[in-house]
């Protein structure tokens, strides 16, 4: 059997988030184990309720677990303090919405920009670097619309960029394409597979869209609060 | 990021006028009242503006206001005159008398008797005549506005008769006067005259107007004058602002127009605090997105201050604007009393920016306490 040798870019060991209290405590997450490697994409799948979303938020440092270890690109965020924990995200992680959540006062490209400009860079270096992004999205040529006059799927592409353009290490993306038909879909999965995976990034995305499945390195199963399965085990691809 | 903040403030054009709206009726209302309010303490001083001639103003110790005449006797007149340091002191009549009418009509006027021999305190600006036409028998000045309300729509004729307390008395000019808090005419005579025009007292002189010597200061003249007769004294000034004391302390114009301010505050304060909040809920999930993107709440607390000052900035030039423009349009035409001193727009502004600060505090805290997580939920 192969040993393993890769550092996982994401580590949760027996995670567990509680919602509420009392009556009416919901246990969300009851005890995750997963490991999420870098340069891979991994796809997480499982019925409306079980817990997608809330270990993506965990995860993702916007939603504190209630026990449990989450190690994410070799830092402990559970017990990160809160402004260390808003540049940590800040820095590392691009996020995609299931409603794409662009500004709509401000065109493509000036929303592309956001996480640049949230990082310091000048407005004009930052806009120049979104259009830069757009175009490896095929969407240069609407760089300069308002989000309400481009299509759900051109919004996403954009949201897309705009989670790409400040070179996160670790992308999260809840249901991108489960808002869109299913050709747009998949257009949006081939650019996530070319454009996000890069390098040593970890990229998921969370799907109840089994069409999608073929795009992923690796598929977490979950399954009421757990992880069910993870497919191919982590030795197989490291053997490869 | 303080133009994104900007951008999502006026992205939708119809919200944002909303919200600066509010603030503009709030500053507009309360600039507005306060102005009005300030023109009727001002008009209370109309007389002691419009009496030039003399710095210092010598009266009964207990006199509180300019129209509170408490008649002295003419043995005063001397006494000031004594007093070291006064360059010279005159008579003043003021009260109040019936003009009777043609028709058989009565009218209150504010009756004004001038010093015969140096005519001090006399109109500064006459329409017609002049003021030594007052030295000729039974003349009056009267003053313009005086003249259109006791003979409506009738062209100004000289030489027109009417008559006071059963003597006769003929117009021989006419002049400018400020609007006064009575609103009745004003009418010029010499003092001499002027004590059978009135209704007859014992004691018939009002006040005493005097002069210092060029090298003594009028405050110390005044305090002389003040040790030496036992009388009031002061300048035209602290007059003005006794008499408006008088009425802010003594009379229920302050509160009611406060309560009107107040109002306006409370207004302004519901509709831009309304749809501030409004904007900022609406905004909530894009607020949230940058929450979870790595914008702190330090920097989300920027952008909504900053959204909040320049919908306050905006509001308070459009509301003081247009209030200056309302003072403008119905200052030249009406009797409206209308006065913005620099005191009326600072405390707009800083009415403005309480009304700011209120409204956002609410938006800032929402914003403070959301959870990034809900950008994820549909
Ligand atoms: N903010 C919340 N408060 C209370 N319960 C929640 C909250 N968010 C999610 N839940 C509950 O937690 C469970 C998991 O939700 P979620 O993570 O959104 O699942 P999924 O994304 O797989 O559909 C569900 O039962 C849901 O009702
Ligand atoms: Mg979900």
């Amino acid at each position: 059997m192969a040993t393993v040798d890769k550092q996982p870019a994401i580590r949760c060991r027996n995670l567990v988030k509680e919602y509420g209290s009392g009556n009416s405590l919901v246990r969300a997450l009851r005890g995750v184990d997963l490991d999420v490697y870098a340069g891979e994409l991994t796809l997480m799948v499982g019925p409306s309720g079980c817990g997608k979303t809330t270990l993506l938020s965990v995860v993702a440092g916007i939603l504190e677990p209630t026990s449990g270890e989450v190690d994410v690109l070799g830092t402990d965020i559970a017990r990160m303090a809160q402004w260390r924990k808003v540049k940590f995200r800040r820095d590392n992680i691009g996020f995609v919405f299931q409603q794409y959540n662009l500004l709509p006062a401000l065109t493509a490209a000036e929303n592309v920009s956001v996480p640049l400009i949230l990082a310091g860079v000048p407005k004009r270096k930052a806009v120049e670097a979104a259009i830069k992004m757009l175009n490896q999205m095929d969407m240069g040529s609407r760089a300069h619309a308002l989000p309400s006059k481009l299509s759900g799927g051109q919004q996403q592409r954009v949201a897309i960029a705009r989670a790409l353009v400040h070179h996160p290490q670790l992308l999260v993306c809840d249901e991108p394409t489960s808002a869109l038909d299913a050709k747009t879909g998949h257009t949006i999965m081939e650019i996530l597979r070319n454009v996000a995976v890069e390098g040593d990034r970890a990229v998921i995305i969370v799907t109840h869209d089994s069409r999608v499945l073929e795009f992923g390195d690796r598929i977490a199963r979950m399954e009421d609060g757990h992880i069910v399965s993870v497919s191919p085990e982590a030795a197989t691809i490291a053997a490869h | 990021m303080s133009w994104v903040a900007l951008r999502m403030l006026t992205g939708n054009r119809a919200k944002f006028m909303g919200i600066v709206l509010g603030v503009t009726f709030a500053a507009l209302l309360i600039a507005q009242q306060a102005s009005i309010f300030c023109g009727l303490m001002l008009m209370t001083t109309s007389q002691i503006r419009d009496i030039q001639g003399a710095q210092i103003w010598v009266m009964d110790p207990n006199v509180q206001f300019i129209d509170d005449i408490k008649p002295m006797s003419e043995v005063e007149l001397f006494r000031v005159r004594g007093v070291p340091g006064v360059e010279w002191a005159v008579r003043l009549y003021k009260g109040l008398s019936r003009a009777k009418l043609d028709d058989g009509t009565f009218q209150q006027v504010i009756l004004l008797g001038l010093d015969d021999a140096s005519m001090v305190g006399a109109p500064s600006e006459m329409i017609y005549g002049s003021i030594a036409d007052l030295r000729r028998p039974d003349a009056i000045i009267m003053d313009e506005n005086g003249y259109g309300q006791l003979w409506p729509g009738e062209k100004f004729q000289p030489g027109k008769v009417f008559e006071m307390n059963d003597r006769r008395a003929q117009i021989v000019g006419l002049c400018k006067a400020r609007p006064t808090f009575q609103t009745f005419p004003v009418v010029y005579t010499r003092y001499s005259q002027a004590t059978k025009f009135a209704p007859p007292e014992r004691k018939m002189m009002s006040f005493v107007l005097a002069n210092p010597q060029p090298n003594v200061p009028v405050e110390e003249a005044c305090r002389r004058i003040i040790d030496q007769t036992g009388l009031q004294a002061m300048t035209n000034e602290a007059f003005a602002w006794k008499t408006i004391n008088y009425y802010m302390l003594k009379t229920g114009i302050p509160i009611n127009f406060g309560i009107t301010v107040f109002l306006g505050f409370l207004v302004g304060t519901a509709i831009a605090g309304q749809t501030f909040y409004l904007f900022t809920i609406e905004n909530l999930k894009q607020f949230g997105a940058l929450k979870a993107m790595g914008a702190g709440n330090l920097k989300l607390l920027g952008m909504i201050m900053l959204q909040a000052a320049v919908v306050a900035f905006i509001g308070y030039g459009l509301g003081v604007g247009a209030a200056a423009f309302f003072g403008h349009m119905t200052g030249g035409t009406s009797q409206l009393a209308y006065f913005m001193p620099w005191e009326v727009l600072w405390g707009t502004g800083v009415a403005v920016v309480l009304i700011s600060i209120l409204s956002s505090l609410l938006c800032i805290r929402r914003v403070m306490v959301l959870e990034p997580a809900i950008v994820f939920q549909g």
